[in-house]
């Protein structure tokens, strides 16, 4: 699935996989820290996937 | 290939009259030129109208899901991959059908042809590897080669997998194709210009589903994009939607597609929908190892666990 939406051009590193284990609080708290850190790092600009206005030629 | 349409006839009216069948599914001459549609053969008169040349190229594996009775069905390289994805999917018995096999030279690119000439094409005819367009004051005669469909030029199943009778020789499988040469452009491109490229790609679709209803995939009782409690995809021409449509197809398709080409083929817009089933394909195969439809006793990649499968993307 990553590999395909990054393909088609999501960028690498807006899509994450993990597994966490509801015990796991801690690796809960570090993954999702790591995520939000990687996915601030991109450009908020590349706006993909989010429905805009209909364009009105 | 008046030599494969008359010992299809032969076998058809034998396994017919003896009994076996029901009924044989094969193509009959479409309305038009190029456009041969899918026919049930039920009596010695209709095995009459059956034909076989270079515009077989839907793919008749669609026709069988959950059908009752006996069955027969010819089959080329692709149908045949697909009616071993159905068994093993259990929308049929493998005991109901016949399997008439085709060993198959490639289907010709009905929308490239059409391209080629301003005015309406009459007669396409085959003969050999030469195709003869003929026209109201025209005509062409072109080597096959240059004319087939992008996934027969790179096909390497040509010949049936699963059959119980041949309607000819086997031929020889192509070698020194890449089938994935588009994959690996696209793969080598940057985010933003994989991005556009399918943008472009997907701009003209008119989300038609003619891709859909042509794969012998999408079988399911109720397509997701027809839902709407919940709606899983919004219905509009918005680039979100079309993309997200074209998504969820491929990923249905993952590990099962055998590239046909019948999506593309029915595409009126002439979409390469392809490009996506194709990415899924060599993942599957590299990934894997996996080729969709080439064994009755194995279980395909995304149905099963082991403890080896690839897992670098999980943190």
């Amino acid at each position: 699935m990553k590999n395909m939406l990054e393909h088609t051009g999501i960028e690498p590193g807006r899509l994450h996989f993990s597994w966490i284990s509801s015990a796991e609080s801690t690796k809960f708290v570090d993954v999702v820290t790591k995520i939000t850190d990687e996915v601030k790092a991109l450009d908020p600009a590349n706006k993909k996937y989010v429905k805009t206005e209909p364009k009105v030629d | 290939m008046t030599e494969y349409t008359d010992k299809i006839k032969e076998i058809a009216k034998r396994v017919l009259t003896e009994g076996k069948v029901e009924m044989v599914i094969g193509f009959r001459e479409g309305s038009v030129p190029m456009m041969n549609q899918p026919h049930y053969a039920t009596s010695a008169e209709s095995v009459d109208e059956l034909v076989w040349d270079c515009n077989c190229g839907l793919n008749l594996a669609n026709y069988i899901t959950d059908k009752k009775g006996n069955i027969g069905i010819i089959a080329k390289g692709c149908d045949s991959r697909n009616i071993v994805t159905h068994v093993i999917e259990n929308k049929i018995k493998r005991d109901q059908l016949y399997i008439i096999g085709v060993p198959c030279t490639g289907m010709i690119d009905h929308q490239k042809i059409n391209a080629m000439f301003d005015q309406e094409i009459l007669t396409v005819e085959e003969s050999g590897d030469k195709i003869t367009i003929t026209g109201n004051g025209f005509s062409k005669t072109m080597s096959k080669q240059e004319l087939l469909t992008e996934n027969c030029a790179v096909c390497t199943h040509r010949n049936p997998i699963e059959y119980d009778e041949l309607a000819g020789d086997l031929v020889e499988e192509q070698k020194d194709v890449d089938p994935y040469a588009s994959v690996t452009k696209v793969e080598s491109m940057s985010a933003d210009e994989k991005w556009n490229y399918f943008e472009d790609l997907l701009s003209p679709c008119i989300r038609c589903y003619a891709c859909r209803n042509a794969c012998p995939l999408c079988y399911c009782p109720t397509c997701f994009v027809d839902e709407s409690r919940p709606q899983w995809v919004g219905k509009s021409q918005d680039p979100t939607d079309v993309r997200t449509f074209h998504l969820l197809r491929a990923y249905h398709c993952a590990g099962r597609c055998t590239d046909c080409g019948a999506c593309e083929r029915v595409c009126p817009m002439g979409i390469k929908i392809r490009e996506f089933t194709k990415k899924l394909n060599k993942d599957c195969l590299e990934l894997y190892g996996w080729e969709a439809g080439l064994s009755l006793d194995e279980r395909p990649p995304l149905d099963t666990f082991k403890t080896d499968d690839p897992d670098e993307f999980i943190k």
